[in-house]
């Protein structure tokens, strides 16, 4: 059984009186340990395709499959809990809250645990220690440069070792040194810890890193190129 | 609780608006606090009174006079311990701008039957001892910085002319429903300088029973029923609390103000709830990627305008109680005992509550309702 | 170049909800600021209407009521033959001899609730000294007949007060026989019977009080230094309408000073909601400040163009507290002066100055809320705004 399963997926957006089809019949399959680039042009449903998996918006038709659980038929109570347990999301734009520290923001996802302050502190110095910005816990976002902010991002995204790590556009706002970073980073996270990562990307260097790329246009695969075997 | 931090941090957002109405949630209550403490003292001042006392008074108008001469009479009534008798006096003290009572009483029964005045035993028996002596309330001496010993001269208004005391001594009241800036002084000393008319202003009695209140003042009223001066015997509770009503619709009054008051804040605190929630909406939609379900943020935007408001009614609320406590606070003598009761404090709490409720609930759905990936995309 | 009003204006209908909420705070603060004000209004004009200029009221020496002082017979004869005194029209001296006394009395919807309600014992005199007192029903008591005449303020407030009905007190029934006005001063709130039967109901043998008109007010002084001096009584001699005014001094600046510190309290509070209204909206619109600042606009204008909105806002919450507290005017409510220990009822009284202090009240309200926003917003550096 594959980590992600997404079977005959049809997702429509009606905008006005129009009504717009993204994909019509889907299916896909991730593998545990992955590292894939989903690519392609504006408006091909990349991001949608991520919060579908991420259960963030539900198909119109099929089923989306996540270690086992139809995430596409929970309730949004359901979902928020399995979201918890399961997904770590980085956005393009960071999303850092400004009012918490670099420490705090890290935390966020461990105050939905039972885990214990201490637990929680231990699990927060490890997870910053993995992007490598341990002597900046206690710095806000608007004292981190772009690429900081993105490695705390991670760091929050990775702190309850959720089952998969989705990424819409992470190196967006970067410039290139930045870029390499966060990049060498995902990379390091999935050959040393294993993590299954899913990121939507137009940054040709980020798909380089990824060992598994996926062209999406209209709505359906084009090609499928797998870098490593 | 492990959301601290973060509400906190939210509340630190915007400092000067988080002060300003935690401030004014506090200033509100402050003065709800007040107005409540006006009918809570006059309603405990209605209160007040033995249930072994009972007031005698003209029954035609109170303003008028019985006979001393039916002291003798109501002590033979049966069940009856012990009687005695004051006059109101009128008197006024330099310019008269601070009004105080006055009154002639006959002094050992008095000071017999009303034992919450307390009076040091030396100074109660200079009291008694000199015919033209003053006793008063412990106020007066803040008030006028009067000292025993000392000479005061006071204007009458009912009966003319200048009243020279002695003060022999300072009483304190056990109980604050009991005014503490009265001025008593001889009953014997009021009759001789107005020709010895031997008028009493009211009769206090004290009885065996409470349970025959109702039997020995309707003995008493029969009595003098066809007199020239009939009489209204009641329970001492009675007589205050018909006083009370004297305000007239102070009640309606401060409770309209309150609650105009009240709702004024809602709207300040509901402005400042709606305006955090606005500018908030790409963070909350983070927070429901990360996992936090709806009902969790529901409950944190109602806890952030809970903060605000339950800080708030802490200060005010705090801040109303030692500051009438501090200063002594009466109103110039018209609310004797003026406190803001724990029957107070609560119902601000309550209302505190409520105005989180009501401040906070319609950002705390938006929150909930929040559509994540329409949110996100406004802001990507 | 002065930014126009419409700006201010299609700003403010662009948050509506904000606005409102700010407009309606500073409507309640107004609302209540009229309202108490209203009530001391309306207690000091009873009492101030209650005496004239012409008429001078003498009480026994150190009396600071009526209920307090006391006149013989002897001293009130004497006085009624001052030579001062106007005459009426059958030429007899205007001079009234009057007893005074409160009654408690239950009030209707609730008997256990006391009322000090004045009963003042008159002659025919009386009618005709008070010139503003007219009969509404009824005729006037009769002489020898135990009859009252009531004010209107306390017909429906207590209980028998219709004409042909009977009131019980003193130990005796009282027939209601007529009701009177008296342009809304304090008298109307009293019982007025005939003094030979009032006074020896009370047991009493004196009066309280003797009030003339005099035939020229320019007399008062004269009059006043002749009486204080006559050696046959000791008496204070005073200007009727200044007296029953003093008497409205002690409850008027309690309701006043009340008034005051209640609705200063609300309005820092209201204020505060003006300021964090005004700061959010100077936020929000820091693109079109730097914009306009950027076309040519002055600072000065911009912080003006701030400051005016706010005032907008305060002036719209105004003209809104005026209108709830609009009704008030007239209502009828009553209770003790403490200074009388009597029952004096009275309407809330709205002037067309006290809705327009309200007004003021409320601009300078958003004034002072908006005075910091709009210095920030004046003070904004251009590309800081522009980002």
């Amino acid at each position: 059984m594959a980590l992600v399963e997404i079977r005959d997926v049809y997702k429509s957006f009606t905008r006005g009186a129009e009504k717009i089809d993204v994909f019509a019949g889907l299916t896909l399959d991730v593998e545990q340990g992955n590292f894939t680039a989903l690519m392609g042009p504006s408006g091909s449903g990349k991001s949608t395709l991520l919060n579908l998996i991420a259960g963030l918006d539900k198909p119109t038709s099929g089923t989306v499959r996540v270690n086992g659980s139809e995430v596409s038929a929970m309730t949004p109570t359901q979902l928020a809990g399995w979201r918890s347990e399961n997904v770590g999301f980085v956005f393009q734009s960071f999303n850092l809250l400004p009012v918490l520290t670099a420490f705090q923001n890290v935390e966020l996802p461990l105050l939905l645990t039972r885990l214990s302050k201490k637990d929680r502190d231990e699990r927060i110095k490890i997870a910053l220690g993995v992007v490598g910005l341990d002597d900046r816990m206690d710095h806000y976002p608007r004292q981190l440069s772009g690429g900081q902010e993105q490695r705390v991002a991670i760091a929050r995204a990775i702190v309850a070792d959720p089952t998969l790590v989705l990424l819409d556009e992470p190196t967006g706002q970067l410039d290139a040194k930045s870029s390499q970073e966060v990049l060498s980073l995902l990379a390091r996270l999935n050959d040393e810890f294993g993590k299954t990562i899913l990121i939507v990307t137009h940054d040709p260097a980020a798909a380089k890193r990824a060992k598994r790329q996926l062209h999406l246009e209209k709505g359906t695969f084009v090609e499928q190129a797998e870098l490593v075997p | 609780m492990k959301f601290w931090t973060l509400l906190r941090a939210n509340l630190g957002r915007h400092k000067r608006r988080t002060f300003l109405t935690i401030t004014s949630v506090a200033l509100a209550l402050f003065l709800f606090a007040s107005l409540r403490s006006v009918i809570t003292t006059i309603g405990a001042a209605a209160q007040f009174g033995s249930a072994r006392r009972l007031v005698t008074t003209n029954s035609t108008g109170f303003i008028l006079p019985l006979p001393v001469a039916y002291a003798n009479r109501l002590e033979a009534v049966p069940g009856m311990e012990k009687v005695t008798w004051a006059n109101w006096f009128g008197g006024q003290y330099g310019d008269g701008k601070r009004f105080f009572a006055t009154f002639a009483v006959d002094a050992k029964s008095y000071l017999d039957i009303y034992p919450e005045m307390s009076v040091p035993a030396d100074q109660k028996e200079a009291f008694l001892r000199d015919k033209g002596g003053a006793l008063i309330g412990a106020r007066l001496v803040d008030l006028f910085g009067w000292k025993v010993g000392q000479n005061v001269t006071l204007r009458g208004t009912i009966f003319p002319g200048d009243w020279i005391f002695t003060i022999r001594g300072v009483y304190t009241p056990t109980d604050p429903s009991i005014n503490d800036d009265a001025l008593m002084f001889h009953y014997d000393y009021l009759d001789e300088r107005t020709g010895h008319k031997g008028n009493v202003g009211w009769y206090i009695l004290e009885i065996d029973k409470p349970d025959n209140a109702a039997q020995i003042a309707k003995t008493i009223d029969d009595q003098f029923k066809s007199s020239p001066y009939p009489t209204k015997t009641g329970t001492e509770q009675a007589f205050n609390a018909s006083f009370a009503t004297m305000w007239g619709n102070i009640g309606l009054l401060m409770n309209t103000i309150g609650l105009a008051v009240v709702f004024a804040i809602l709207l300040v605190t509901a402005n400042a709830m709606m305006m955090s929630a606005r500018e908030r909406t790409r963070e909350l939609a983070v927070l429901k990627t990360i996992g936090y379900s709806d009902r969790l943020l529901f409950g944190l935007v109602l806890a952030e305008a809970g903060l605000i408001t339950i800080t708030g009614a802490i200060l005010g609320l705090g801040a109303a109680k030692l500051l009438y406590r501090a200063t002594n606070f009466n109103a110039a003598g018209f609310l004797p005992g003026f406190d803001v009761s724990w029957a107070t404090i609560a119902t601000g709490g309550v209302i505190a509550m409520v105005l989180m409720l009501a401040s906070g609930i319609v950002p705390a759905m938006q929150a909930a309702r929040l559509p994540v990936v329409a949110a996100l995309r406004n802001v990507e | 170049m002065k930014i126009p009003i419409s700006y201010n204006l299609r700003s403010m209908r662009a948050r509506p909800v904000s606005t409102a909420l700010t407009a309606l705070g500073i409507a309640l603060v107004v609302a209540v600021f009229i309202g108490m004000l209203a009530l001391a209004n309306g207690f000091a004009s009873a009492l101030v209407k209650t005496g004239s200029a012409d008429n001078v009221l003498v009480l026994r020496k150190g009396a600071d009521n009526e209920m307090s002082s006391s006149l013989d017979r002897e001293a009130s004869s004497i006085l009624a033959s001052v030579p001062q005194a106007a005459r009426g029209d059958d030429g007899h001296a205007l001079v009234s001899a009057e007893s005074y006394v409160v009654i408690p009395l239950g009030r209707i919807e609730d008997t256990t609730g006391m009322a000090n309600v004045v009963l003042r014992g008159v002659d025919a005199e009386a009618w005709k000294v008070r010139s503003n007192v007219k009969l509404t029903q009824g005729r006037l008591p009769a002489s020898g007949q135990n009859e009252l005449c009531l004010g209107a303020k306390l017909v429906g407030r207590f209980p028998n007060t219709a004409v042909g009905q009977s009131m019980t007190f003193a130990g005796r029934p009282w027939e209601v026989v007529c009701h009177f006005t008296a342009g809304g001063s304090a008298f109307e709130s009293e019982m007025w019977g005939g003094s030979e039967q009032v006074m020896p109901a009370l047991r009493r043998d004196n009066f309280q009080s003797v009030t003339l008109r005099l035939a020229d007010p320019g007399a008062f002084e004269e009059v006043k230094r002749s009486l204080e001096a006559d050696k046959r009584f000791t008496v204070d001699v005073h200007k009727e309408s200044v007296f029953y005014a003093q008497q409205s001094q002690l409850l008027g600046n309690i309701l006043r000073i009340l008034a005051v510190l209640i609705t200063s309290i609300m309005a820092v509070g209201a204020i505060f909601g003006a300021v964090n209204t005004m700061y959010a909206a100077v936020s929000s619109r820091m693109p079109e400040i730097a914009v306009l600042l950027t076309l040519g606009f002055k600072p000065r204008s911009v912080l003006a163009s701030f400051l005016i909105e706010s005032a907008l806002i305060a002036f719209i919450g105004g003209v809104v507290g005026c209108l709830i507290a609009l009704p008030l005017n007239g209502l009828v409510t009553s209770t003790t002066n403490w200074a009388t220990f009597s029952e004096i009822a009275f309407a809330f009284r709205i002037t067309p100055v006290l809705l327009l202090a309200g007004l003021v009240f409320a601009v300078v309200m958003g004034m002072l809320g908006g005075f910091f926003p709009a210095r920030r917003a004046s003070k904004v550096p251009v590309i800081q705004a522009l980002r």
